[in-house]
């Protein structure tokens, strides 16, 4: 046995808690003894609160404000209205996508509770009194809640401030309720694939509005400092150096005097991304009032006015041989933004990386066309807990899998099997554009397939279905195979940006004279444990103890700029960032090491802690020692001190998949189903952290759960929101989560330094078709081909009553 | 609005103050006590984040004015360690079975929890679930959170914690 297995070694190596590690959180230290610093816990002295008049109607014109009773309610400032905003020329402000977006209504509002004044007062109760004192008429327009009606000749007109611009962010507008055409793809090759096609499928398959819906709300605290001319703004930030420029640039204080702090955040999911109208009006009343201001989003407000998700309607067409190989793929997407296209997209991708809808699978040709319309419905929509729209995608493709499988009296998971991408074809170019970085789909589903014993739930659903057809029970069984490939990372500077601003991120790593580091970050976590993860990446590439590295993240004064944390991009671009620094160091330690040593840097390997003299293991040097050196005494003509900064723009995004199979029954009388089993197969590429892994697939799946059963933002005829508080909107509890069932396999990224994937959002992306598919698998045999989502108790009831089943 | 004064006691500690007689006991607590650990996540009593234990029940405080408070007995998240600093078995269970993400609901959570425990001091992975529905996590997905429960109430039991399988 060589040197390599000693338990000394392991020793050290423990000691690190390096990367593959289940290392326990720091940030649990501090949220589970009630010391978590979120926005709402700062208080500043002199603070006021605002708070928001929002309007009663989806669609009217607002003819009159009137603040006279407001500003004599005890405890009230001021009232700031898109009047006063005009005096700075903050009454609009341009959204992610490329848009503008009213701050406070001009002239007319466009959506149910937009945002039409805001009152700032001494106390939360006092701004609560005064918005109920604000009067404001309106006069009633008539309402577009129907996407598919949008572009009709006979439309109401919703934006009269670009009725006549025929070109927008993205190109021609065919209406002026549309917002972009964006077309991949080959049509002819995919026209010429579907014309001598033997067999097709066409299904309607809509991804409904929902909301990512953090447990904290948004929430901003802006503190105006007239003397020095400088603003701090603390608030829940994914993205703080993008809000710290966009905050500049629209308040024209120079960066410099920006100082944007993101602290503990209470989870994000995507919602945290966009700039919303309360932080701009907590900004504008601290310069007007001179104090510090403080913006608390309440529920309903949340839920209703800022950034929901999806509302994606796609009609999907597959073309295929008989024998099941599939020839074209054809999409056409209807995507309903809202009132103002408040995507978070990069900026040249107006519908994100839904070109990712070729999925797992070898299609020769494939065409995309995207249409965006406006509705009288909040602004959007983001990305929650999925890179940019991947999660519709990824629904879109394995719900028409499925399709395809029945349409040809195929099993699902053979269809699959028969058209995955194989490990060979990796890197792989789809016919949309990608270039997929690695990936073992095979094994991963037969992997999955065996964990359950799949052949036996098929035999049990066979025997079940014959039992109902008998009689003998009223409940159906369903099997849901989704195998998702997700595209993370962004991304590559020559095709993402966010206004400009390329997607690279940062680290800055300072290790001290005593071996201890300190690492700073432009991301931001919202619960992800990045203080944990990765610190362990630093450990294990520079060889000092986890413990004795702090990671710093959300302060724009102290962190190097980088873009924040959403659509996975975390591990992926800033985990990146933190190996390259850290190899920095570790190259200068290394020249540090064989001075001290005596001998050629060539002449040195590295050992899990420090750097030993090949061949003569006993002379060695530790990185604590090097730390030491590099202050204090450097070889001659060496610059002091041990730190490295490291922007990261990767080559690539990455391309983590994995197999998920629920098997699910359902009452036909009631409804009501039960979730048996949930098995979720991931492949994110190297392992950082298996315990948060773990963690983050539960927390998805969850997400993905109530996602597909019953969260909903719906609209009535009238555009009133339906599903605006915890009364409507379902988020489950303990007692409805399923149990979940985790594995892995790993296959990691050929370009990325660690070979790291991210993981945080494969388990809604390929959670959601996993339920959808269950519940249409349970129904299929009775002749039905798809079920619109969310698939609650009623919808299941009515889907059973449409098949025939009620007798 | 003229202002009634309160008087408890929290965390072992007596407090008084002057307040409106709206003032939600959250924000008495927040807000006037300057004891932020538990938060407020919906206004409408479903999520939970602000439970904390009153004269022996778990309390969404929330749905409570501080005036009603009055005398009352109350222990909140920051109350629940050890005199000496030690960690309550739940503080530890929660970060030993990774049962937060974000870290929002965790105060509310274990105070929910530290009642059930003592309502039920050795549950079942069905009497958890059920004893904390009235706290909401968007996070992790309760698993981990059932068995941070079910480690604390081991160690409070003086029983070995067998971690299930998943």
């Amino acid at each position: 046995m060589n040197e390599m297995a000693t338990p000394i070694r392991q020793e050290r190596e423990a000691k690190l808690e390096g990367m593959g590690c289940r290392r326990k959180r720091v940030e649990d230290i501090r949220f589970t003894q009630g010391k978590g610093n979120y926005v709402d816990d700062i208080k500043l002295p002199g603070m006021l609160f605002g708070d928001f008049v929002r309007s009663p109607y989806a669609h009217a014109r607002v003819t009159g404000i009137d603040k006279t009773r407001a500003l004599a309610v005890p405890g009230v400032l001021a009232v700031l209205t898109a009047e006063d905003l005009k005096g700075v020329n903050l009454a609009w402000m341009p959204t992610l996508a490329g848009d503008v977006q009213m701050v406070l209504a001009d002239g007319k509002v466009l959506f149910q509770n937009q945002e039409v004044a805001f009152v700032v007062a001494e106390d939360r109760y006092a701004a609560a009194d005064g918005i109920e004192a604000v009067d404001v008429e309106y006069e009633e327009l008539p309402v577009l809640v129907d996407p598919f009606k949008s572009m009709e000749a006979d439309a109401p007109l919703l934006r009269e401030d670009i009725k006549d611009k025929t070109t927008g962010a993205h190109g021609p507008r065919k209406h002026p309720n549309h917002i972009f055409e964006w077309a991949v793809g080959d049509k002819e090759l995919t026209d010429a694939a579907f014309a001598k096609a033997e067999v097709t499928i066409k299904e309607l398959i809509s991804y409904h509005r929902t909301h990512p819906s953090p447990l904290e709300t948004c929430q901003a605290l802006a503190s105006f400092d007239k003397v020095k001319g400088e603003l701090t703004l603390w608030g829940t930030f994914q993205a703080p150096h993008v809000v710290r420029t966009v905050a500049s640039l629209l308040s024209k204080i120079p960066e410099h005097k920006v100082h944007v702090i993101a602290p503990d955040i209470g989870g994000g999911f995507g919602n945290k991304v966009g700039v919303y109208p309360g932080y701009v009006c907590a900004v504008v009343a601290s310069i007007v009032t001179g104090r510090p201001v403080k913006w608390v989003e309440d529920r309903m407000e949340n839920l209703s006015a800022t950034s929901f998700a999806r509302d994606y309607h796609m009609t999907t067409e597959i073309a295929a041989t008989k024998e099941g190989k599939v020839t074209g793929l054809r999409v056409h997407v209807l995507a309903d933004h809202g009132a103002f296209d408040a995507c978070a997209d990069p900026s040249k991708w107006p519908a994100g990386f839904f070109n990712i809808v070729t999925g797992s699978y070898d299609f020769p040709a494939a065409h995309l066309v995207v249409d965006g319309v406006y509705t009288n419905k909040a602004p959007g929509g983001v990305a929650y807990r999925c890179s940019f729209r991947v999660t519709e995608a990824a629904y879109c493709i394995e719900r028409a899998m499925d399709v395809l499988a029945q349409k040809l009296g195929m099993d699902a998971a053979e269809l699959r099997l028969k058209n995955f991408i194989r490990a060979d074809q990796f890197p792989y170019h789809s016919a949309l554009g990608w270039e997929y970085d690695s990936g073992d789909y095979h094994t991963a589903m037969r992997q999955a397939m065996q964990a359950v014993d799949y052949k036996g739930l098929r035999a049990e659903q066979a025997a079940k279905r014959e039992a109902f057809k008998r009689g003998e029970t009223r409940e159906l069984m369903g099997i849901g195979v989704s195998f998702f490939t997700e595209i993370v990372g962004a991304g590559p500077s020559k095709n993402c940006d966010i206004l400009g601003v390329a997607m690279f991120d940062s680290c800055e790593i300072r290790l001290h004279p005593t071996g201890a580091a300190i690492a700073r970050m432009g991301t931001k976590s919202q619960g992800q444990g990045h203080e944990t993860t990765y610190a362990q990446i630093i450990a294990t590439e520079i060889g000092i103890p986890a413990d004795l590295i702090m990671v710093e993240e959300g302060n724009t004064d102290t962190a190097p700029y980088g873009l924040g944390t959403y659509g996975s991009r975390s591990t992926p671009v800033a985990g990146a960032a933190i190996a390259m620094a850290a190899r920095k160091i570790r190259a200068k330690a290394q020249m540090i090491a064989a001075y001290v040593l005596e001998v050629h840097e060539g002449d040195l390997e590295w050992d899990i802690d420090g750097f030993r003299v090949k061949g003569l293991p006993e002379k060695s040097k530790s990185m604590k020692d090097i730390a030491w050196i590099a202050y204090n005494a450097p070889p001659p003509g060496m610059e002091p001190g041990l730190e490295a900064v490291s922007y990261y723009d990767p080559p690539n995004m990455t391309y983590p998949f994995g197999a998920y199979i629920c098997v699910m029954d359902i009452d036909v009388d009631t409804g009501a189903y039960t979730v048996r089993r949930f098995y979720a197969l991931d492949d994110c590429g190297t392992r950082i952290n298996p315990m948060i892994i773990e963690g983050q697939v539960h927390g998805g799946l969850t997400e993905a759960f109530a996602i597909a059963m019953g969260q909903e933002i719906a609209y009535d005829e009238m555009g009133n929101v339906k599903g605006a508080s915890f009364m409507d909107f379902f988020i489950p509890t303990a007692v409805e989560t399923p149990h979940w069932e985790t594995d892995f396999t790993v296959t990691p990224s050929p370009h990325h330094p660690i070979g790291a994937k991210g993981v945080g959002e494969s388990p809604n992306v390929g959670g959601v078709p996993a339920f959808s598919n269950a519940v249409n698998d349970a129904f299929a045999f009775l002749g039905s081909t798809h079920i619109q989502m969310p698939h609650d108790h009623w919808r299941n009831w009515m889907a059973a009553k449409r098949l025939g089943v009620h007798g | 609005m003229s202002k009634s004064h309160v008087q408890l006691r929290i965390n072992g500690r007596d407090v008084e103050g002057l307040v409106e007689p709206r003032t939600l006991l959250i924000h008495f607590i927040r807000d006037h006590l300057g004891l932020t650990g538990s938060h407020i996540g919906c206004d409408t009593s479903h999520c939970g984040a602000c439970t904390v234990d009153l004269d022996g029940k778990s309390v969404k405080s929330c749905t409570m004015f501080a005036v009603q408070a009055q005398g009352a007995e109350i222990t909140t998240i920051e109350g629940i360690a050890a005199p000496d600093g030690a960690l309550h078995a739940l503080q530890e269970g929660f970060r030993m079975m990774h049962g937060l993400q974000c870290g929002f609901c965790t105060p509310g959570m274990i105070m929910r929890s530290y009642r059930l425990l003592q309502e039920n001091p050795n549950p079942t992975e069905a009497e958890i679930r059920y004893g904390i529905a009235g706290n909401l996590c968007r996070c992790t997905g309760y698993q981990n959170i059932v068995k941070a429960v079910q480690y604390a109430a081991a160690k409070i039991g003086g029983r070995e914690f067998v971690e299930a399988a998943e």
